[in-house]
């Protein structure tokens, strides 16, 4: 506060201006283009799980798992031939927030790192942008989960 | 019918994506960890496998679904084992995709040069 305060007239018009001109993420396309590729991508999803559903002996249940290991597949393969990241510059969020993007922060990593070596390089920087999510994802799964059985035990 | 819920939702949990990254100013790590975090919370809440019967791979692809997964492992292993299956079963679910996901990445990185 004290520091706004002491700035004079011209600095407050000067960070107005600066801050008008700074570029501005064009956020309503960003939006349209994350729903449309990342509604496409679920859809695909949802094809290959049916693909699953009526052509092998899986149920509702255990569907997901080869459906997210396919797309994980197809992933990894478009990261290598660096297609992924064309993608993800277009789409954003789109293919980031699916499990796709997931399997591209591990693959990318992976292969970027390969010059350091497959032990230290591929198999150390694997995780590296993956790591938070797992270890979060973990962390606040591992509480819920305590959590709810000592209540269901207890409570219920 | 379940493509377009699919479709639907998907698109939905995606723009949220890209409203924290755009809005909220969060670097993708933020994003994807808030959303996974978020995912844990709502099956906690036992309100993401009305979601998943609703919208299919709606809601499984998105990695929200890994935090869901993840709960979901642990609570159905705490269930027949006690407290203890919290730990055991917290990967039952989601072995899928992280080994997938590590198996395919290592192949990848045999396979691909890094480009630049």
């Amino acid at each position: 506060m004290k520091k706004n305060q002491q700035q004079t007239n011209e600095q407050k018009i000067y960070q107005d201006y600066a801050a008008k001109k700074e570029p501005k993420p064009p956020i309503l396309l960003n939006c349209l283009k994350a729903f449309i590729i990342g509604g496409l991508v679920c859809t695909f999803g949802q094809l290959i799980q049916d693909f699953f559903l009526y052509n092998f002996d899986f149920n509702e249940q255990t569907a997901g798992d080869p459906t997210i290991a396919v797309l994980i597949l197809i992933s990894v393969l478009l990261t290598g031939f660096g297609v992924y990241d064309k993608l993800a510059q277009f789409a954003g969020a789109g293919v980031a927030v699916p499990v796709t993007g997931f399997a591209n922060s591990m693959s990318s990593a992976a292969i970027e790192y390969r010059t350091e070596g497959y032990v230290l390089g591929v198999g150390g920087n694997m995780f590296k942008l993956a790591g938070p999510v797992i270890v979060y994802g973990t962390t606040s799964a591992f509480l819920i989960a305590l959590i709810k059985t000592l209540w269901m035990q207890w409570g219920g | 019918m379940i493509y377009f819920w699919a479709f639907v939702v998907g698109g939905i949990i995606c723009t949220i994506g890209q409203l924290l990254m755009d809005k909220a100013k969060l670097t993708p790590g933020h994003t994807m960890t808030t959303l996974v975090v978020s995912g844990a919370i709502l099956d906690g809440l036992g309100l993401y496998e009305p979601l998943i019967d609703f919208a299919g791979a709606g809601a499984t692809v998105p990695i929200t679904s890994f935090g869901n997964s993840l709960v979901h492992g642990a609570m159905a292993e705490a269930e027949q084992r006690g407290i203890i299956g919290v730990i055991t079963g917290i990967f039952e679910v989601t072995s899928a995709g992280i080994s997938a996901a590590i198996i395919f990445s290592f192949l990848a990185a045999l396979v691909f040069k890094p480009k630049g």
